[in-house]
């Protein structure tokens, strides 16, 4: 179930090297694994009908190279015509201009709140000012909140507590506009069912008022099927001018983007990738591509690596592979600066042909104990292992509540690392100051 | 209780005028035999995709409809279609069903996850109604202490219910407020505790761990809490919904779902998968945005809706 899309089709094309041209019979197969794997990704079925009828031209007839495989032709043809649909390019954020109206509108849950938070964020870094405005009048203390995101952003905040009608906040939310002398207005409003009718209506007429120059759509990543019914219930009543993905962080394959795209023809503009409010970045249609196949993100992950990786430490770490004098309290640091990148076992799983590596996930608990140990050990003992005798690694085991077997085992990959850190430290050499240097090679397995 | 769910269902569409346009999108099975007799096994491919629609997934769909492609080489009428596609899809559900856990000796302690955005604040609210109405004594914990807000939004749920919700403000260490939770609903004696967790997604280790040092807390104080522990899924998440159930279920041993926001176009389908691979029952339905707008789960009536029959 987890094997990469690109696995499966080699498993589809495994005798088909150097005969000639794909026929329809070849690709049959491998259209019914693109189907599987988008279906699974959540792409609607007739966003996958139509996208099976495409690729399927463009692969009929296509001659067979020798110099790669034939599935990793289709995957080609198949990855190329996502991007195209998901957009083609990356939508370059252009700092606004002039006197910027955004109005946020979804189902309930979406994310509209904490995206208002965030796009306020990213107004105010393009050196816009801009005022937050809450019309959410259904949600519980949905006014609150916004008004906690306005203060930890730092801009102005604007609602009236007690007023039931969203049109006249907003109505009033104009006037405040100007008294505050800002140059750009985002408007919240409550999170309402597109089969809605009255509440539907109700964001028509906040929109009639406040003429928006932007009215987006904020969708979750993690939506099905249901992503076409309700993006083009919005689009077809609210007018929308674009999208914006939410808690794409999460691990959901993401295939609503292509269906919200196909069904509203409506560039996605942004997408939230955390809980903290700048983290709001562009769209890129190649990444999206690849995370909807299942083929990892190679991008993103390093990405994230980077981002969780000091880059002092990495140049001091490599100073000590150099000079192989790594001990056990570095080790204790790459174990920890793993854990926060999320641990192993989500690592892997973004790196490309490890989408399958479910099975063979990193024991964390196994982690644990290994973080144990070493705990176990003195200050002294973690910087000179050489010292570790019997006596020391039968106290350590006590004190970390595991075996002596265990520590030793411990010991003895930790040695061998060593060693082959140095040959790798002296290979490394030529390569000093190079940015994001990640020591690898670290022996977590047993 | 089985056709509570199904009654309050319709009267919630159409108290808000939400059946007209439901009914513009349902009955599609009954479309396609619209002009009577056999469906042939060539034309499976569009009920093969109004399954898909609900989000049952492939691996559950494309197995049912291969098997009436193959069994029925002469084609295949309307009621035999939907007998078998309802004795099929029910088969998955679990068939022993067991209510909430009641702990007799007080409080039955219940924990509140899922991601962000799920509706687990307003569940949280339904579910204290849903006790209250049994005449138990409620109380809430406010253990998000993340979301800007969240706690003030549990306070109004509470406020409007007449019952205490137990809060330490903004930045508090969840498990700390679990903790003094915990020890309030003891001293006063209180049925039912129910916490509010903060929405946080599976893949996040830190934030996982979190909650499980909330579960441990719970767990510590009073022997056998948290009793429930529910997963709060929206109802239009997708496949990723099988990956959310699995993960909150491995770290902290769900002991039931609860399908929120049901009573829009989504299905839900991927209860299915919960219930088949990962054996967690769902429990609840949330049907609207009002308190009341909740039911007891039935599969039977949810194959049914999920079917359009």
């Amino acid at each position: 179930m987890f094997e990469t899309l690109g696995q499966k089709l080699n498993k589809v094309f495994k005798d088909l090297r150097g005969y000639g041209k794909l026929s329809e019979k070849n690709i049959s197969d491998a259209l019914r694994e693109i189907r599987m794997a988008l279906l699974e990704a959540d792409v609607h079925f007739s966003v996958v009908k139509d996208f099976l009828s495409k690729v399927k031209e463009k692969s009929l007839g296509q001659e067979v190279l020798n110099s790669i495989t034939p599935g990793q032709q289709v995957v080609k043809i198949v990855h190329d015509e996502l991007v195209e649909l998901l957009g083609g390019e990356a939508v370059e954020l252009e700092r606004p201009k002039g006197f910027v109206k955004i109005l946020l509108v979804g189902l309930q849950g979406a994310g509209k709140t904490t995206t208002a938070g965030k796009l306020a964020s990213w107004l105010k870094r393009n050196k816009k000012r801009p005022l937050l405005v809450s019309c959410d009048t259904q949600r519980p203390a949905a006014r609150d909140q916004l008004r906690i995101l306005a203060e930890q952003v730092d801009v102005p905040f604007f609602t009236i507590n007690d007023e039931k009608d969203p049109k006249k906040i907003a109505a009033a939310a104009i006037d405040r506009a100007t008294e505050e002398g800002v140059d750009a207005i985002i408007v919240d409003t409550a999170g309402r069912l597109h089969v809605d009718e009255e509440l539907m209506d109700e964001v028509v007429q906040v929109r009639d008022l406040f003429q928006p120059n932007e009215i987006l759509f904020v969708a979750d990543a993690m939506t099905g099927q249901d992503a076409v019914q309700s993006a083009k219930a919005f689009n077809e009543s609210v007018g929308t001018t674009g999208i914006i993905l939410s808690k794409l962080d999460g691990d959901s394959r993401g295939g609503a983007a292509l269906s919200i795209r196909w069904i509203t023809g409506k560039p996605i503009k942004f997408c939230g990738i955390g809980e903290k409010l700048d983290q709001l970045e562009a769209f890129y249609p190649d990444r999206m591509a690849s995370r909807i196949l299942g083929m990892g993100d190679v991008v993103s992950l390093v990405e994230k690596a980077q981002e969780n990786f000091n880059e002092d430490e990495a140049v001091k770490m490599q100073a000590k592979l150099q000079k192989g004098s790594f001990d056990f309290e570095d080790f204790l640091n790459q174990m920890r600066q793993l854990q926060k990148m999320g641990g192993m076992g989500e690592l892997l799983k973004m790196m490309p042909g490890m989408g399958q590596l479910k099975d063979l996930q990193v024991d964390e608990k196994e982690m644990k104990r290994t973080e144990a140990i070493i705990l176990s050990m003195t200050k002294v003992e973690r910087s000179r292992p050489s010292l570790l005798d019997i006596s020391r690694r039968q106290r350590i085991a006590d004190g970390s509540g595991t075996t002596l077997n265990e520590v030793n085992s411990l010991i003895k990959r930790f040695n061998q690392s060593q060693k082959m850190m140095k040959k790798m430290g002296g290979m490394a050499k030529g390569m000093k100051g190079k940015k994001g240097g990640m020591p690898s090679g670290l022996p977590f397995g047993r | 209780m089985l056709t509570a769910y199904w009654i309050r269902l319709k009267m919630n569409w159409l108290k808000k005028g939400l059946k007209k346009a439901k009914d513009q999108i349902s009955g599609q099975i009954k479309n396609i035999f619209s002009g009577g007799g056999k469906i042939a096994p060539e034309d499976l491919d569009s009920i093969e995709e109004i399954l898909l629609s609900a989000d049952l997934g492939p691996s559950t769909v494309i197995p049912l409809i291969d098997h009436l492609r193959d069994n029925s080489p002469k084609g295949i009428e309307y009621n035999e279609l939907l007998s078998y596609l309802e004795k099929e899809i029910e088969s998955l559900f679990q068939q022993d069903r067991k209510s909430l856990i009641q702990n007799s000796a007080g409080p039955t302690v219940i924990m509140m996850v899922g991601v962000n955005g799920t509706g687990k604040t307003t569940t949280v609210a339904k579910l204290a109604q849903y006790y209250k109405q049994q005449g138990k004594s409620v109380m809430l914990a406010s253990c998000d202490t993340f979301r800007a807000a969240a706690t003030d939004q549990l306070q109004v749920w509470a406020d409007r219910l007449g019952i205490e919700a137990i809060q330490q403000g903004a930045g508090a260490d969840p498990a700390a407020v679990a903790f003094d939770a915990l020890k309030a609903a003891l001293s006063r004696g209180t049925d039912v505790l129910i916490c509010d967790t903060a929405g946080r997604l599976h893949n996040k280790s830190n934030l996982m761990e979190e909650l499980k040092k909330i579960s441990r807390v719970l767990g510590k104080e009073l022997e056998g809490a948290p009793h429930e522990t529910l997963l709060v899924l929206d109802a239009v998440t997708g496949q990723n919904g099988f990956i959310q159930a699995e993960q909150f279920h491995k770290e902290l041993n769900l002991s039931g779902v609860i399908v929120s926001k049901l009573d829009g176009t989504a299905k839900a389908g991927v209860v299915v998968s919960i219930e088949k691979d990962l054996q967690i029952p769902v429990k609840f339905v949330g049907v609207g945005e009002s308190i009341d707008d909740f039911a007891l789960f039935s599969p039977k009536e949810f194959v049914k809706e999920l079917l359009e029959v």
